[in-house]
């Protein structure tokens, strides 16, 4: 390789790696007592810590139910019957781009303020489902070009009429035929929805939820130091997220059918949970 | 993909030969009779996505000609004009322009440092990998990173200070203005661009490159007239993405500057949050004027896109 090419690489990496390793060492920084772990002692003792990353979590894992339900079977179904209408449907999972999430904030709310009665307001839109629903609508870009890419590597019409000719139903057919064919693209598509809710800042705040991230900006403008290890396990979580589901695609589905909602529901939160507890 | 999604595969695909040559003329008038049942299917799809985008973001286009009565008005996109909210789009738009062509440039040079024919195979690896990870690290943590990067009591100050004797502070480069959030921001349009230009980059054949040296050019007309024309219209439209990339960020400006710095998705949560004394539907106005400038972007993006594709197959 020419050394130009080298030092570009070179100079790369240092801008990635230099702020990640200032925040570890700002983490454990104890101003003039050296060095320690008392800024983590400080976040695992303070229980809004643990409320708020649970928090967190469950909303991304029921955006991330959500969303499937929503997307796998529109996907699968444009995909097979109605090609014609496939560029409407892209064009409009591309949209949250064009309209970002402070801007989709301040018209889910006055949209669904200008309508609602009273008991829609109390049970939806001032409750933790309406930041799902918004949730769901930041990942449209990112799920449906994951399973689009995905179900094009699969010959979907020839599964479909296979199965159906053998007598399955059309549920049979997603959940024990389509649905083992996309694996990986599901899993890819959960990965991305998980951690994009994990991370939500702006309409969390503007809702006024504590959310995680909200909690570490509360923090953060008060006290540098337990800020930069929330930070540290902000960060870790992804991985930990990420590395979850690299493993349950590896693994396999033992028990075919809902083995991945399963797996989604049950491991994922329990080993963030033990990680929190840690 | 398992070895057991492959032999589903060519389990069904022998049984679906059988079921062309066997059942092919029987179905269709069925198929026929059910067609317009089939858009039923896509209608969840279109049902949730007008309620929750489409239907909102409509309000957001209206709402900003309404006045707090409820009557039509030009009140609140005349404000727009207003020297401290034109001074907030010009921010915006500086900063992002700023961020996607720094960011842009050196993700081109690293994009091809580690993709080009010839890069070795771990290089590639790791840098995609790392890219597809750090283009992720938005929001919140992003801040946190360079707050204790280039902070007052950051590493990187503290090392300058200590070590070079250069005080950035005293050079006006402060984390919680300008300067913080532009780092940051490159920070993510860095990987960005690497991602979405390296399509473009492995389109690039070592052959045209043999072809244009054995007709006796050298590294520089190469460049003139294979490389820079087939890789242009990527990278231009990897760089209209990274700006409205940037120009759509909230979260890590918010976090640095505690809502301070005057960009435009700060005014708008300034809004929001009741810290300005203003009509409600002027929140909407400035949400309105950010769909204008993406639109623009986007206007921008969609030829360069269409001309890039013709390479890429």
């Amino acid at each position: 390789m020419p050394i130009s090419g080298m030092v570009a690489l070179a100079i790369g990496a240092l801008y990635f790696l230099v702020p990640v390793f200032a925040t570890i060492k700002f983490s454990v920084e104890q101003g003039h007592a050296g060095f320690g772990l008392q800024a983590y002692r400080q976040i695992f003792d303070d229980p809004q810590f643990r409320h708020t990353l649970w928090f967190s979590v469950q909303l991304a894992l029921e955006t991330t139910v959500v969303t499937m339900a929503l997307m796998v079977p529109t996907v699968y179904w444009v995909h097979l019957r109605l090609p014609k209408i496939r560029a409407a449907v892209e064009a409009v999972t591309i949209l949250p781009f064009v309209v970002p999430p402070i801007v989709l904030v301040v018209g889910l709310f006055d949209f669904f303020k200008s309508f609602s009665p009273d008991w829609l307001l109390q049970d939806f839109v001032f409750s933790p489902k309406f930041l799902v629903c918004a949730y769901v609508v930041l990942s449209l870009p990112f799920v449906y070009r994951a399973l689009d890419a995905g179900i094009r590597a699969v010959d979907i019409q020839t599964l479909t009429e296979a199965a159906e000719s053998l007598g399955a139903s059309r549920s049979r057919t997603l959940f024990r035929v389509i649905l083992p064919n996309l694996r990986e693209a599901v899993l890819a598509a959960c990965l991305l929805t998980f951690v994009i809710v994990l991370g939500e800042f702006t309409i969390a705040s503007i809702a006024l939820y504590q959310t995680f991230p909200v909690y570490i900006t509360t923090i953060g403008s008060a006290q540098a130091y337990p800020a930069a290890a929330l930070t540290v396990i902000s960060v870790g979580l992804t991985f930990v997220a990420a590395a979850i589901f690299l493993v349950l695609g590896r693994i396999g589905l033992r028990k075919r059918r809902t083995a991945l909602a399963a797996g989604m529901t049950s491991v994922a939160p329990a080993a963030v949970a033990k990680l929190g507890e840690a | 993909m398992g070895p057991e999604g492959t032999g589903a595969v060519t389990l069904s695909s022998i049984v679906a030969e059988r079921v062309d040559t066997v059942a092919a003329p029987g179905p269709l008038p069925r198929a026929r009779r059910r067609a317009p049942l089939a858009w039923l299917g896509a209608a969840p799809f279109f049902v949730y996505a007008s309620l929750f985008l489409l239907l909102p973001a409509g309000d957001v286009l209206l709402g900003a000609f309404r006045s707090e009565q409820g009557d039509w008005t030009t009140a609140n996109v005349r404000q727009l004009f207003h020297a401290e909210y034109l001074h907030a789009f010009e921010n915006s738009i500086r900063i992002s322009i700023y961020s996607a062509v720094v960011g842009g440039l050196v993700g081109a040079l690293i994009c091809y440092a580690a993709l080009h024919p010839g890069a070795p195979r771990w290089v590639r690896t790791v840098f995609t990998a790392f890219a597809a990870v750090a283009s992720q690290f938005g929001g919140v943590p992003l801040a946190f990173f360079f707050i204790s990067s280039i902070g007052t009591l950051g590493v990187v100050t503290q090392f300058l200070k200590d070590w070079m004797g250069i005080d950035i502070y005293a050079h006006g480069v402060t984390v919680f203005g300008f300067w913080g959030v532009f780092l940051a921001y490159v920070y993510f349009q860095i990987p960005l661009m690497l991602l979405v230009l390296a399509p473009a980059v492995d389109g690039l054949r070592a052959e045209w490159r043999e072809a244009s040296e054995s007709l006796g050019a050298d590294a520089l007309t190469y460049w003139r007239s294979v490389g820079i024309p087939v890789l242009a219209p990527s990278f231009l439209g990897a760089m209209v993405l990274l700006f409205g990339n940037a120009f759509a960020a909230q979260a890590t400006a918010y976090a640095l500057t505690s809502g301070g710095y005057n960009i435009v998705p700060l005014e708008i949560t300034n809004v929001l949050n009741g810290n300005v004394v203003s009509d409600p539907h002027f929140g909407q106005a400035l949400a309105l004027g950010m769909i204008v400038v993406i639109a623009i972007a986007v206007l921008i993006y969609l030829p360069l896109q269409r001309r890039a594709a013709r390479w890429m197959t």
